[in-house]
């Protein structure tokens, strides 16, 4: 039995909150501190895409990415929300231009971190030429950022996941968090098997899809740096976590990274599937890893200790 | 895209201080819906685009019951339709208004 | 024109730039006697993690001990849609390959994208739209998404979307929506010496700061863009 919602504490009610079924604005109002949220061109500005109604498709008034300011214990923080419902969270010119320019004000001011909440299937195809060159531009304010020392921070937990241009994004960020449901990747699952048979990749095959591309694997790689329960409470640990543990960027990450990156490459650059991995990386029990509930997971994540700090 | 369109008069004021609110995500069967408090007290307006074409009888219908039980005077609702069914609507409305109500800006 | 007669248009003083599988690399000699690291994707290649990882490698070798711009030539295919490029983070190497051509862009190296062929979606964002000026060349033939793809995803049939690709740049593949879009600074021609075009562009960089959504505006392409990050800037720097 559990109390109604109203009466639970903030914390209380963001850990009883699916982050993968959550929307962006219950993401944002859960993980931030309690009414420390103000949005930036929120939905009553009615910025929607100009590019929908060519195409006969309904608008959403936030173009479906909630960005703004906030608290995280105290600290401020800027904050994305892409709401991967609408338009499967996909990248168009307004959604796109809000992250740009949320990303140049933390340059410009230094001190206050980003957090991203990915939930994106990459470019939106009707905007094609607008989403991908939006992402091109946020891949290099993230890193104009950074290089200002901005903490960029990206959560990978929702519906869509983090697909695409949006991977790329991702790839860039100074850490991640990721989540069981979440995945990332560039090419889709479908867009594999249309383009190179249901022998290459069958898309239909879940257990497949989550070994290949989701959260757990991703954090066994070392993609991401942490593995967060699928709540909003423990997303908010794992925000926290990170920006405590991610240090300044330079140009010896770069090369680090080219060596983490090389460095996996000739470890399991032969292997087939995820699975083999696993058991290359001391895993006894490899099959069992995606039925490990999440404390035993984090456990046996931060064992076999793969990380991509100080190397991205 | 259809755009619908509806005006009421109302008996009584939508209660709260709070100025606008937001409900939903705008999907297959789902909806947005933005409320704001810039109407007088006894005038209430919903103003709809749909992804469903053909459903005026039946959005009307919606819209009727809703002004009636809630009496939302004062706000201005503006609707973003992928094509929901009326229970979805009407819980939508329903969550705008006790939204708008609460604490808060 | 092809991808050796486009190097010796560009580099008449010498070059020792390969074509090895795919992946373009060497250095030139300019007009002006100094040297540009010369990288690239060649012969419609899709770029995978083998392939990335080889040209971030060149890059930052270059920056530990060389100088001067950084030329990147394109005709890739899109990213490589395989099942052990996923497994393998392919979305971490070719961000690394942008990291690093940014990277070099920010700090001494100024980087010159130079699409000549096609490329697509996940290559074009590690490649051409990760350096500080595009350059297209007649006849390129960059995309986001084939026509094909797009059609079968939106369920519209392809005359419905060339119908709708007449009155917008927005979405259809080509040069000149890129160009229109901000994408492509400019568009070289192929009847005169590439070298001189090379050298009137290394004269007159434009500076490091990204200006390709105020550029898409000035021609058209993208009307809101420039005006929504300007605001959210403002307001954010306001909010703190």
């Amino acid at each position: 039995m559990t109390a109604p919602l109203k009466d639970l504490t903030p914390a209380e009610r963001a850990r009883s909150t699916s982050f993968y079924e959550a929307s962006a604005r219950t993401r944002l109002e859960l993980l931030l501190d309690a009414g420390s949220f103000v949005e930036f061109i929120g939905p009553e500005q009615r910025e929607v895409s100009p590019h929908l109604k060519i195409f006969d498709l309904p608008e959403q008034f936030d173009d479906g990415i909630v960005v703004g300011h906030g608290r995280l214990d105290g600290s401020p923080v800027f904050v994305a929300a892409q709401e991967g419902r609408f338009m499967g969270g996909a990248f168009g010119e307004v959604h796109g231009a809000k992250l740009t320019g949320l990303l140049r004000a933390a340059r410009q001011i230094g001190s206050i971190p980003v957090l991203i909440l990915f939930d994106t299937g990459g470019v939106r195809l009707q905007e094609a030429n607008a989403g991908e060159l939006a992402i091109a531009e946020i891949m290099r304010a993230v890193m104009e950022a950074r290089s200002a020392g901005v903490k960029v921070i990206g959560l990978i937990g929702g519906r869509s996941g983090c697909y695409g241009g949006g991977g790329l994004i991702a790839g860039c960020c100074s850490a991640l968090a990721v989540s069981e449901p979440g995945r990332i990747a560039v090419s889709g699952p479908e867009v594999i098997e249309t383009n190179r048979g249901v022998e290459e990749f069958d898309s239909r095959d879940r257990a497949l899809v989550w070994r290949t591309m989701g959260g757990k694997h991703r954090r066994l790689l070392g993609a991401a740096d942490v593995f967060a329960d699928d709540n909003v409470q423990d997303f908010r640990k794992a925000a926290l976590e990170l920006l405590g543990l991610v240090g300044p960027f330079g140009f010896d990450r770069l090369k680090a990274e080219q060596e983490r990156l090389a460095g996996r490459l000739r470890s399991f650059g032969a292997y087939g599937d995820a699975v083999d991995i696993w058991r290359a990386e001391g895993i006894a029990d490899a099959q069992a890893v995606p039925e490990l509930p999440a404390d035993e997971f984090i456990a046996l994540a931060n064992r076999i200790g793969r990380t991509s700090r100080d190397a991205r | 895209m259809e755009d619908l369109s509806f005006r009421h008069p109302v008996r009584a004021r939508a209660s709260g201080a709070r100025r606008s609110a937001i409900v939903g995500v705008v999907a297959s069967g789902n909806l947005e819906v933005l409320v704001e408090r810039v109407l007088p007290d006894a005038e209430c307006a919903i103003e709809i685009k749909t992804a469903a074409v053909g459903f005026g009888e039946v959005w009307s219908a919606v819209i009727g019951d809703f002004v009636e039980r809630y009496s939302p005077g004062g706000l201005k609702f503006s609707i973003n339709d992928g094509g929901a069914r009326p229970d979805t609507v009407s819980l939508r409305l329903a969550q705008a208004v006790r939204l708008i109500a609460e604490n808060g800006q | 024109m092809t991808l050796d007669d486009i190097i010796a248009s560009l580099f008449s003083d010498g070059h020792d730039v390969r074509n090895d599988k795919g992946v373009i690399h060497g250095s030139a000699t300019l007009r002006s006697g100094s040297r540009m690291l010369v990288l690239g994707v060649a012969d419609r290649t899709a770029l995978g993690v083998d392939e990335a990882i080889k040209l971030s490698g060149h890059v930052l070798e270059s920056i530990g001990r060389g100088s001067g711009p950084m030329l990147v030539l394109v005709d890739s295919d899109s990213q490589r849609m395989s099942k052990r490029d996923e497994l393998l983070g392919l979305n971490e190497f070719l961000a690394h390959l942008a990291k690093v051509l940014i990277h070099a862009d920010m700090n001494g190296r100024p980087t010159i994208g130079l699409l000549y062929g096609h490329s697509a979606a996940g290559a074009l964002l590690a490649t051409g739209l990760a350096t500080r000026v595009l350059v297209g060349l007649p006849g390129a033939d960059p995309a986001v998404m084939d026509l094909p793809s797009m059609a079968k995803v939106t369920k519209l049939s392809m005359d419905a979307l060339e119908e709708k690709a007449k009155s917008t740049p927005v979405f259809a593949p080509g040069l000149s929506n890129l160009a229109q879009m901000g994408a492509v600074h400019m568009t070289w021609s192929n009847a005169t010496s590439l070298a001189d075009q090379l050298e009137a562009l290394l004269a007159g960089m434009p500076a490091a700061q990204d200006r390709r959504d105020a550029l898409g505006k000035e021609r058209g392409g993208r009307l809101k863009a420039a005006e929504i990050a300007e605001r959210v800037r403002d307001l954010a720097l306001q909010a703190r």
